[in-house]
């Protein structure tokens, strides 16, 4: 049971790593406890805004089941 | 009719034909920011013969600007940027009308210009335009396609499109800290490159009435793997009906300077975010050093500031080189000053 996430932009170089695959029971089961499972392990994270995607689609909230891609999308300034 | 003959091998596609050709010609576009985003989707609006092209930047041309922003060449450096764009662009399509607003978007002359044109291009490069294009484009009830760029990733969606969801429905806000742009992290020359062609493809896309724009959906593209996402989100009611009802506001991440009692001089530019609340802050930006010198004070220690702290120390080597200040402190980057109110 796990799920894959998926780091793009500033987030990436906060986590150090652009995706991983984490067992589900060590994240929890719902988005908010994804959020502070990755606040907690890296804290540079919470510097940052960003949205969070399940299966390509945006959700604030809501559970986590096996083999789920999620990312984390921050919003990018350049232009 | 007009002569239609140079535009023969888009007037083929059975989906533009003479009429499309019409609708292009008739078609204005507005697009906010002549930099690495606002270069190609102009020049490809220009080439597709869009009627009426409306350019809008404060800025000029900087040598380090040529890698991406492909409108403008060496000869240009030190011109404003919209006239060294016009320029460029009615070289290569003289039936076309290109306007040129050399000043920034801001509150009091957004909405007016808005109501001028048939939708938006964003190709700026920081939060509070951004978030400025979106509240006024749900005000004047116009579309804006946006685009922006991060090292090698991109993203891009379309805006309000017919009652579709907006950029705040996708961002609501943004961090205080959260506040990178290319000056201070650096960009792929290919990346706006790729990002503002799309936007330019959502233009006529829109304006011919063909395929789905990206409503609802946001593109993100990595081109250090070439791997891509297509996130859907969905309207924010709540938000959207918030902006009709309040008046136009400037985005600010609120946040004050950590050490109260310090005085600081901050070396950015007066459009780079966050602006911190201080009483004990003087804003010069680092190329009006030499003109306004005599506003820093020499008699207590003064800790001098930028965005990621290049330019603080460029700052307090000219300063001590050239002025003889012996009072000046180091604090790099902003971000590690600040705490939220």
């Amino acid at each position: 049971m796990s799920i894959t996430i998926k780091y793009f932009g500033a987030i990436a170089e906060a986590t150090g790593v652009t995706e991983e695959k984490v067992a589900l029971e060590e994240v929890g089961n719902s988005i908010e406890e994804l959020r502070s499972y990755c606040l907690t392990k890296y804290g540079d994270v919470g510097d940052l805004s960003f949205q969070v995607a399940v299966n390509q689609s945006l959700t604030t909230s809501g559970s986590l089941k096996d083999g789920d891609e999620v990312a984390f999308l921050p919003p990018f300034a350049g232009g | 009719m007009a002569d239609f003959s140079r535009y023969d091998r888009q007037i083929k596609l059975t989906e533009v034909g003479e009429d499309g050709q019409a609708k292009l010609q008739q078609a204005k576009v507005l697009i906010i920011g002549a930099g690495g985003l606002g270069c190609p989707a102009a020049l490809y609006l220009t080439a597709a013969g869009i009627g009426t092209i409306g350019l809008v930047d404060h800025d000029n041309v900087d040598e380090t600007n040529l890698h991406r922003q492909i409108l403008f060449t060496e000869k240009d450096i030190g011109r404003p940027k919209v006239e060294a764009a016009k320029d460029a662009l009615e070289q290569r399509n003289s039936n076309i009308v290109i306007k040129a607003y050399a000043h920034p978007l801001n509150l009091e002359n957004a909405y007016k210009l808005f109501t001028d044109y048939d939708f938006i291009l964003d190709g700026t490069d920081n939060f509070q335009t951004k978030y400025l294009i979106n509240d006024t484009c749900v005000k004047a009830d116009k579309p804006f396609i946006g685009a922006s760029i991060y090292k090698y990733q991109g993203q891009l969606s379309v805006f309000n499109y017919q009652n579709g969801p907006t950029y705040r429905c996708l961002y609501p806000t943004h961090h205080y800290k959260d506040n990178s742009n290319c000056e201070e992290t650096g960009v792929l020359g290919v990346l706006p490159g790729v990002m503002g062609t799309l936007q330019a493809a959502e233009a006529i896309k829109i304006i011919l009435g063909i395929g789905s724009p990206l409503v609802g959906k946001l593109k993100v593209l990595d081109t250090l793997t070439m791997k891509e996402q297509l996130i859907s989100f969905g309207k924010n009611e709540k938000e959207v009906d918030r902006i009709k009802s309040e008046p136009l506001a400037l985005e600010v991440a609120k946040c004050s300077l950590k050490e109260t009692d310090h005085v600081y001089l901050d070396v950015r530019d007066l459009f780079e975010q966050p602006r911190p609340e201080s009483e004990q802050l003087l804003e010069i930006p680092l190329n009006q050093l030499g003109d306004r010198h005599k506003e820093i004070p020499r008699d207590k220690k003064v800790h001098v500031y930028c965005q990621s702290g290049i330019r603080s120390k460029k700052a307090i080597t000219l300063l001590e080189k050239e002025y003889g200040f012996d009072n000046l402190v180091d604090a790099g980057g902003i971000l590690n000053l600040l705490e939220p109110i």
